[in-house]
């Protein structure tokens, strides 16, 4: 009887380790910081010298947009971007499969690629105006090269990972060579040429100011370098948060992709 | 059609797996074949089909395949092995996409064996949204849509629950008394092997080697009912398996 009056409850000790997204938190973090920002550059603790204020930075991106010159330097980073991306992405793909599917490649091109992935292509900048030209072959060879790296080694591990048991059943079945790759090597590697998508991306990104180093008039990464040899702070914020953009920008487009994509995988 | 086994032998490096297997599968009956695990079961199936090479011996086939017939020697995996980026309907249809079918072809044949496993309704599905035994559903049907001459079943309830075996056995008995088909059906499950099997193959731990060849002659519709005389048969089996088991339980794994 007297154990039935000493009763607990039995303590909950299980729970947690799962953070979850909640909405609105990221935009509200940003703008007090941006606040935080003004109000530090109001009141003097940050030094004009140091970092300049977001509304002088707001006033240089009105500079340029007035100027007419904004659409001119996005279009032809765009430009550039897309074109270089595009294409490092599907030699990337190309051959990633080709690693992924045959002996021969995988035992003479995987070694190439991994002496040359980590090369920084800005090195080889000089390299790239004697071969493609000073104009745009070299710019968007920075970012090609850039991309291509990435992509193969994303393709080539998504083949890899590519269930057997789906194989052996497409082969079980009777499926041609050409229908298993179509049908079940390609669309199962998917999800890891994608997330490789993802980075060769941001690498565009980063690397278009390398590209825009050298015989570049117009495009964000000129914009930048220029600001930054003139130290016009307020400039050069405009054109780092014009890259971020770009790269939100990037990263949502790729979300969309992977939620049209790969909605089988719920 | 009839497979033949002749002398087959097959070792992975200088581990032997299977030693000289003689066995003949004939038309229109299941044949089980059980053992204890590591005992080379499923390789003898994938032996069978083709999908491995012997080191010695050979599978043979005697006889024409059906009229019709997309794939003679067809499988059923354990896994499943759905593709989970296509529906119920896009997966039988990759396993006819190779055959020039018409599209009302391939149709007509889809709606018929999604109707003979009773999956009309899930014809947009995808496999993420269905449960493991619907899952092997649409995996027999796929099977069933090639027209198979024999179908090679590699332990194609063990990844279920014993509910949902009871009802898939069910519906496999079904669908045979329908229309006889004939199937190597690997298992180490001996409720399984009683229920489904016309003859019941037992092989020895690795290396594995024909044991013995148990015949049920009792009809497969009537085994539900008659599952005392099962039972029988059954212990009769595991009295044969448990020394065999016992023994490839305690082998240490050095491979």
């Amino acid at each position: 009887m007297s154990d039935q009056i000493n009763r607990k409850k039995v303590p909950f000790r299980g729970g947690g380790f799962k953070p979850r997204p909640i909405r609105f938190v990221a935009p509200f973090v940003f703008l007090a910081l941006v606040l935080f920002w003004e109000f530090g550059s109001r009141t003097g603790i940050i030094s004009n010298l140091v970092l300049p204020a977001p509304s002088e930075a707001f006033q240089a991106f009105l500079d340029l947009y007035n100027s007419g010159l904004f659409w001119k330097h996005v279009s032809t980073s765009l430009y550039r971007l897309v074109f270089g991306w595009s294409i490092g992405t599907a030699l990337g793909i190309l051959v990633g499969l080709l690693i992924g599917l045959f002996s021969l490649a995988r035992s003479s091109l995987l070694p190439l690629t991994s002496a040359f992935f980590p090369i920084p292509k800005i090195a080889l900048l000089p390299l790239f105006i004697i071969w493609f030209g000073i104009g745009e072959g070299s710019k968007v060879a920075t970012i090609l090269f850039g991309t291509f790296f990435p992509t193969v080694i994303a393709t080539y591990g998504g083949v890899d990972n590519v269930e057997r048991g789906l194989i052996r059943m497409g082969q079980s079945f009777g499926m041609s060579w050409l229908s298993i790759v179509r049908k079940i090597i390609l669309p199962g590697a998917l999800p890891a040429i994608l997330s490789g998508a993802r980075i060769s991306a941001s690498i565009a990104i980063i690397l278009l100011v390398a590209a825009e180093m050298i015989g570049a008039e117009y495009g964000i990464g000129a914009y930048v370098l220029m600001a930054g040899s003139l130290f016009a702070t307020d400039q050069l914020i405009v054109g780092v948060a014009m890259l971020s953009i770009l790269g939100l920008c990037v990263s949502w487009l790729i979300g969309k992709a992977e939620k049209a994509l790969l909605n089988w995988r719920g | 059609m009839q497979i033949s086994i002749e002398n087959l032998s097959h070792a992975y490096g200088s581990v032997e797996v299977l030693n000289d297997i003689n066995l003949t599968f004939e038309p229109g009956e299941i044949a089980v074949i059980i053992g204890p695990s590591g005992c080379g079961k499923s390789t003898l199936l994938r032996l069978m089909g083709g999908l491995e090479e012997p080191s010695k011996g050979a599978a043979y086939i005697a006889g024409q395949a059906p009229e019709g017939s997309f794939n003679p020697l067809t499988y059923i995996f354990q896994d499943f092995a759905l593709l989970p980026w296509r529906s119920v309907a896009g997966n039988i249809s990759l396993v006819l996409e190779d055959h020039k079918l018409s599209k009302q072809q391939s149709k007509a044949i889809i709606d018929d064996v999604l109707a003979r496993t009773n999956l009309s309704e899930f014809h947009d599905a995808l496999p993420r949204q269905l449960s493991g035994g619907m899952k092997q559903r649409v995996a027999i049907a796929r099977a069933l849509a090639v027209r198979p001459a024999f179908l090679l079943m590699d332990e194609p309830l063990s990844a279920l629950d014993s509910q949902t075996r009871e009802l898939l056995m069910d519906d496999l008995v079904a669908l045979w008394a329908r229309e006889a088909f004939s199937a190597c059906y690997v298992t180490h499950n001996l409720a399984e092997a009683v229920r489904l099997g016309h003859k019941v193959i037992v092989l020895s731990r690795r290396p594995g080697k024909v044991r013995d060849v148990v015949e049920i002659s009792i009809p497969l519709e009537e085994r539900r009912e008659r599952a005392v005389e099962l039972e029988e048969v059954q212990q009769q089996l595991w009295h044969m398996m448990r020394e065999e088991a016992l023994a490839a339980d305690r082998e240490l794994a050095d491979v």
